[in-house]
């Protein structure tokens, strides 16, 4: 009984990871491929580390797997903050089927600071035009 | 705090008497310490701990769902062969005024699959959030702001 709960843990684990990888690879722009691995490093990572503390049933074990993702969860959402920032501020092309941009043109080219008005064209960052080169990879 | 601290100290005197330190000990030990707690408080019974604790639960649970179906939900679009996508960046504005709040509704967002907290503006009005499938931008801004908004001021402030 014990054993098929794990084998479950961990399949539904890797399946995530599977279908982050898979998102990874079809989704169209970096923005929404960062959102498609967001589930491995949450549900996908949790459920692995979940599962190898129950098949060792140990104090310390679990004591390690609790740290293990309360460290994953503190952290991993500050570099995706970085990545993402800083891809937008780059000019790195939102997806063409992307329906809303309230960022556009709010970040400062001089300051690198967000204000909260829409700047004038000259103190915007640079943003290049959305590309249509980007379609879904069927 | 204290008081968190008072109910840890009380369930590993729990456990140090039961000569046991598995975790259902350490668990039952806290929750007795809690009671005991409870029982014992100045007379105007408001402390701010004994709110906060079933928050905090209540609140663990609540997230744990929303990245169950979020989660659900990105699957099923990733592996459809023709995937609706309506990404958007939507300007939430924020009534959280200190700056650990302000993180840590943040990291909630980026935590949960699909969604994902790109910037703050600099003077910490507005939280910019990217989605990958929006249906109504007000309805959604009604969404980051009373399910995780209000739970996240309610346990800080």
């Amino acid at each position: 009984m014990g054993e098929y709960l794990i084998l479950g843990i961990f399949l539904l684990g890797s399946f995530l990871v599977l279908v982050a990888g898979i998102g990874l690879l079809r989704m169209p722009d970096l923005f929404l491929r960062m959102s498609a691995t967001a589930k491995a490093g949450t549900l996908g990572t949790g459920l692995m580390v979940l599962g190898a503390a129950i098949h060792f049933d140990e104090f310390a074990i679990y004591t390690r797997a609790i740290a293990l993702i309360a460290f994953l969860f503190v952290t991993a959402p500050v570099s995706t903050h970085m990545l993402g920032r800083a891809a937008y501020f780059d000019g790195v092309p939102l997806w063409k089927g992307t329906i809303q941009d309230d960022l556009r043109g709010h970040y400062k080219l001089t300051t690198h600071s967000l204000e909260e008005e829409i700047l004038p064209e000259k103190d915007q960052s640079h943003i290049e035009d959305e590309a249509d080169a980007f379609e879904i990879n069927e | 705090m204290s008081l968190l601290l008072l109910n840890v100290l009380l369930a590993l005197a729990w456990s140090a008497l039961m000569g046991n330190f598995d975790p259902p000990y350490l668990l039952f030990g806290f929750v007795l310490g809690y009671f005991i707690l409870y029982l014992f408080q100045k007379p105007p019974r408001t402390q701010k701990y004994f709110r906060e604790v079933p928050l905090v639960i209540e609140f663990a649970f609540f997230f744990l769902w929303e990245i169950v179906v979020s989660n659900i939900r990105l699957t099923i679009t990733i592996l459809s062969p023709h995937p609706q996508l309506r990404p958007a960046v939507v300007a939430v504005p924020l009534d959280l005024k200190s700056e650990v709040g302000i993180v840590l509704l943040a990291n909630l967002i980026t935590l949960t699959p699909g969604t994902l907290s790109l910037d703050i503006s600099s003077n910490k009005h507005t939280l910019y959030v990217h989605i990958f499938d929006l249906d109504d931008p007000e309805k959604f801004v009604k969404k980051i702001k009373n399910n995780y908004e209000r739970r996240v001021r309610e346990i800080l402030e």
